[in-house]
């Protein structure tokens, strides 16, 4: 006879990271995410070691060396007529200069990472706020109905009413004219911390609104009404019976929410109402490559494909979280 | 062959086909621009880009020669008969009206609308009312009580259609001044208020057919036109002439290699300039101009209200870096002073470079940062204002980092080009420097000397302060004005005196001049006969469209 081995049982948690390590995509998404950060964090050493340049300084006047000959940064165009100025191509060698330079002589590998460095930055952290705001909306409006619940709806499809990207472009032109100043609340006009806090607010409604729901359906569920039944405080079951369950959705959305805040951060910093300068992020990038797509096109496409890659990497990731915690769940932004 | 043997035998035998236009006449010119460029008031309007469309649509007494060249800058006679000579020692120039002229709305010219356009200069605010036009008797109290304004020294004869101008002093540019659009004459009935987007009827050539602002405007013949004076107010080939908004520059070059668009107002951007002086040769036309890309500081308020935080910032500024921006040394030349080089009075002159002499050759940091330190300003907070428009907004960042290197806490703002010009002259903007240029109104250094930094000039909470910088010496006032007075006689002497005021005023350090453009102008491969005017640049009116070729 054969003894049946007996596994020790699994957690919920430890379940859903094997089945998320077994998903193969989901583990190049992971790889190619962790290569994007640990490139991007290395921005201050190759701005000193590699480039020698600082990519926040114009060097419209400056030289480099290349193939054993000085070269102005900004040279003059060859044309019969004599007209224009050309930025440094790229040399495609590790190396000062690799990706060229843009119209103010910065190098445009260095920006590259600082770049990504503030893109990657801004809409980590504007999640971690949507997440934060939608999951506590969510689960009050949810759990506590009534007037509440009636309350927090009407304020969230308030919110929900308008284009996402029409919300966010008109506070955006609002407040990087003066900043946000707001009692205790101070935010310049140039720091990080604007657009985060835009981008973080307009997607509020997007993860609130299905987070209600699923709070909704909990709070008629056997075990929460049990522990009504028991005497539990409300907070005692939010804490114990309804955040554990909805904690997996909010898990889900985290990379779906991060793909849309790096697009909403490019296209914000795109139209100079996102990162101000001398501050770089993929979209200032590709703004600065505008003029300079017929020449010079590497500076709009190297931040553009950046994004694409980081955008898929976080989509991919996004679904196999969702089928790792939850494989019947549908959820869709 | 068999069509011009025909046509040949028409005219011989007198049998000309009755519609035939001549040779050049007709078509569409289609010109494109970023934006429109604020009011379409001809008297409020400070700006090229409606200057260009102004001289076609209305006419003053006098106006400069609609021609291409040299002759482009000289005054003719236009609703006056002739120019005049000034009597009684300057002071008395007096026009007699032509006959026959009308509106595009029908009415006729007559004497009350020359009176009553020139009071409504001063209702409107017109921006140089204060600078050039209070020097007719009244002028002065009609700035100060607009809506009261009789403007005595203004007599107008209807019996003889004559008008007599009184000056409190003589004026060696008054008749240059009169030339220009904010002189238009308008109809009687047109309110005593900026018209905004309201195109007023005018006696030039075309009529705007529509106009709105976030898209366009069409100019067709004015019905009611006939040539009284090809230099004053020419035909005009094209029948119609277009003007569409809403198009970056890059989309513009683009439009015009496709043939979608003749003429674009914008300058090439720099990444374009290698692409059309190589494969369009012949459809680019560059002209010396004079025009001047400066940074005014503002010197009212902080940082710039402390001249060693100004000096910093001119020692500091690399002019050939701005230059480089600008497309490279065929299209612009490094300067320190304000008059370009090809103005009358023009004398080379830059302290703030090392070597100090009559160029500037490298921007000297050493001193920068001693002035820098001893203004006192590290760490303040400064915005940049400037056009989105290349090179300005390239410009603006370049501008941002020099400030930030000085130790500023320096921010840019690029704003649309269609309120750029205004918002930084309203002083309500509290504008700390911005980055915006000057091209002349005509050949005269006051035009540039007295017009952006007289006292006179700076109005408070206004959007026609083009005293941007908000200077104001009395004593420099005075000898601008004594300057003006020497040339009536004494041109070359005047000039040198002028050179002299330049250096004064650059010495103050209350703007940064960087360079003085050339204008490049691309234009479709079916645009012809191209004539640049040193007055109006590129003047639409003047150009030929070749017909398509038939299959």
């Amino acid at each position: 006879m054969t003894e049946l081995k007996q596994r020790p049982a699994q957690g919920y948690w430890a379940l859903a990271l094997r089945k998320l390590v077994r998903n193969r995509s989901a583990m190049i998404s992971v790889l190619v995410l962790v290569l994007i950060v640990l490139c991007c964090l290395s921005a201050p050493w190759y701005a000193r070691h590699v480039s020698h340049t600082d990519p926040f300084q114009s060097n419209l006047s400056g030289t480099v060396l290349r193939h054993g000959q000085t070269v102005e940064v900004l040279g003059p165009a060859d044309n019969p007529l004599k007209l224009g100025i050309e930025p440094i191509g790229p040399s495609w060698q590790f190396g000062p200069y690799m990706l060229g330079a843009d119209q103010q002589g910065r190098d445009v590998a260095a920006r590259l990472l600082y770049g990504g460095q503030n893109s990657l930055l801004i809409s980590s952290i504007a999640a971690i706020v949507t997440l934060v705001l939608a999951g506590l909306t969510g689960i009050i409006a949810g759990f506590f109905g009534g007037f509440i619940d009636a309350a927090i709806t009407w304020a969230l499809d308030a919110l929900w009413a308008f284009p996402v990207f029409l919300l966010a472009i008109s506070l955006s032109v609002v407040l990087i004219a003066h900043g946000l100043d707001i009692g205790p609340l101070r935010l310049d006009a140039s720091s990080l911390a604007l657009p985060i806090t835009i981008i973080g607010i307009i997607y509020v409604p997007y993860v609130a609104r299905p987070i209600r729901a699923t709070v909704l359906m909990l709070r008629q569920s056997e075990f929460v009404l049990a522990a009504i039944g028991i005497g539990a405080s409300p907070w005692r079951i939010v804490w114990r019976d309804i955040v554990p369950n909805v904690i997996s959705t909010i898990i889900v959305f985290a990379p779906l929410i991060i793909a849309l805040n790096l697009l909403t951060e490019a296209a914000l910093s795109f139209l100079s109402i996102g990162v101000q300068a001398p501050a770089a992020s993929w979209g200032t990038i590709i703004h600065d490559g505008e003029s300079l797509i017929y020449t010079r096109p590497i500076v709009a496409i190297a931040p553009g494909l950046l994004i694409v890659i980081t955008v898929i990497a976080l989509n991919i990731l996004g679904d196999g979280l969702r089928d790792a915690l939850d494989p019947r769940a549908k959820l869709r932004l | 062959m068999i069509k011009r043997l025909l046509v040949l035998a028409l005219l011989l035998t007198g049998i000309a086909p009755a519609q035939a236009a001549p040779a050049g006449y007709g078509g569409t010119l289609r010109m494109v621009t970023v934006s429109a460029s604020g009011t379409f008031d001809p008297q409020v309007n400070y700006t090229l880009r409606y200057a260009q469309l102004f001289q076609m649509l209305y006419d003053g007494l006098v106006t400069f020669a609609k021609t291409g060249g040299p002759q482009s800058v000289t005054i003719v006679p236009d609703l006056a008969t002739a120019v005049p000579v000034p009597t009684d020692h300057g002071l008395t120039y007096q026009f007699t009206l032509r006959t026959g002229i009308k509106f595009s709305n029908g009415e006729i010219v007559t004497t009350d609308a020359v009176v009553h356009s020139f009071r409504r200069l001063f209702k409107v605010n017109s921006p140089n009312a204060g600078t050039w036009y209070d020097v007719i008797v009244g002028g002065r109290r009609c700035l100060a009580h607009p809506h009261s304004c009789k403007l005595q020294g203004l007599v107008a004869d209807p019996a003889t259609n004559s008008i007599t101008f009184h000056l409190r002093h003589p004026d060696a540019e008054f008749l240059d001044q009169l030339a220009l659009a904010f002189a238009a004459i308008l109809p009687v009935n047109t309110p005593d208020h900026n018209m905004g987007t309201t195109p007023i009827p005018g006696t030039g050539a075309y009529e705007v057919k529509s106009y709105d602002p976030s898209t366009g405007l069409v100019m067709v013949r004015n019905p009611y036109f006939h040539q009284w004076s090809a230099l004053a107010q020419p035909k005009g080939f094209p029948n119609v002439i277009t003007y569409r908004f809403g198009l970056s520059a890059e989309s513009q070059v683009t439009a015009i290699e496709n043939g979608q668009y003749d003429w674009m107002f914008e300058d090439v951007p720099a990444d374009r300039l290698n692409e059309i002086a190589t494969k369009y040769t012949k459809q680019v036309h560059i002209t010396p101009t004079n025009w001047t890309v400066y940074v005014p500081m503002n010197v009212n308020i902080p940082p710039f209200n402390n001249k060693d935080a100004r000096l910093a910032v001119e020692y500091a500024m690399n002019r050939e870096s701005a230059v480089k921006l600008a497309g490279g040394n065929r299209l612009a030349i490094p300067t320190c002073v304000t008059l370009p080089p090809k103005m009358p009075g023009y004398s080379p002159y830059c302290p703030f470079t090392k070597n100090p002499g009559k160029i500037w050759t490298a921007p000297d940091w050493r001193l920068a940062r001693h002035y820098m330190k001893k203004s006192g300003m590290i760490g303040q907070k400064v915005t940049v204002i400037t056009s989105l428009q290349a090179p300005y907004r390239q410009i603006g960042v370049y501008t941002q980092d020099v400030l930030n290197r000085l130790g500023f806490k320096a921010s840019v703002k690029a704003i649309s080009p269609n309120i750029d010009f205004t918002y930084i002259q309203n002083t309500d903007n509290h504008v700390q420097i911005s980055i915006t240029d000057w091209a002349q109104d005509y050949p005269a250094p006051s035009d540039f000397l007295n017009v952006l930094y007289s006292c006179n000039s700076f109005h408070r909470g206004s959007d026609s302060s083009i005293n941007i910088s908000g200077f104001c010496d009395p004593a420099i006032d005075a000898e601008m004005a004594n300057a003006e007075l020497i040339s009536l006689k004494h041109p070359n002497q005047a000039n040198l005196l002028w050179g002299h005021i330049d250096h004064q005023i650059t010495r103050r350090a209350a703007a940064v001049n960087l360079f003085s453009f050339e204008r490049l102008d691309f234009v479709s491969a079916r645009l012809r006969n191209f004539q640049f005017s040193g007055e109006y640049f590129f003047l639409p009116q003047l150009a030929q469209i070749k017909p398509k070729v038939q299959p």
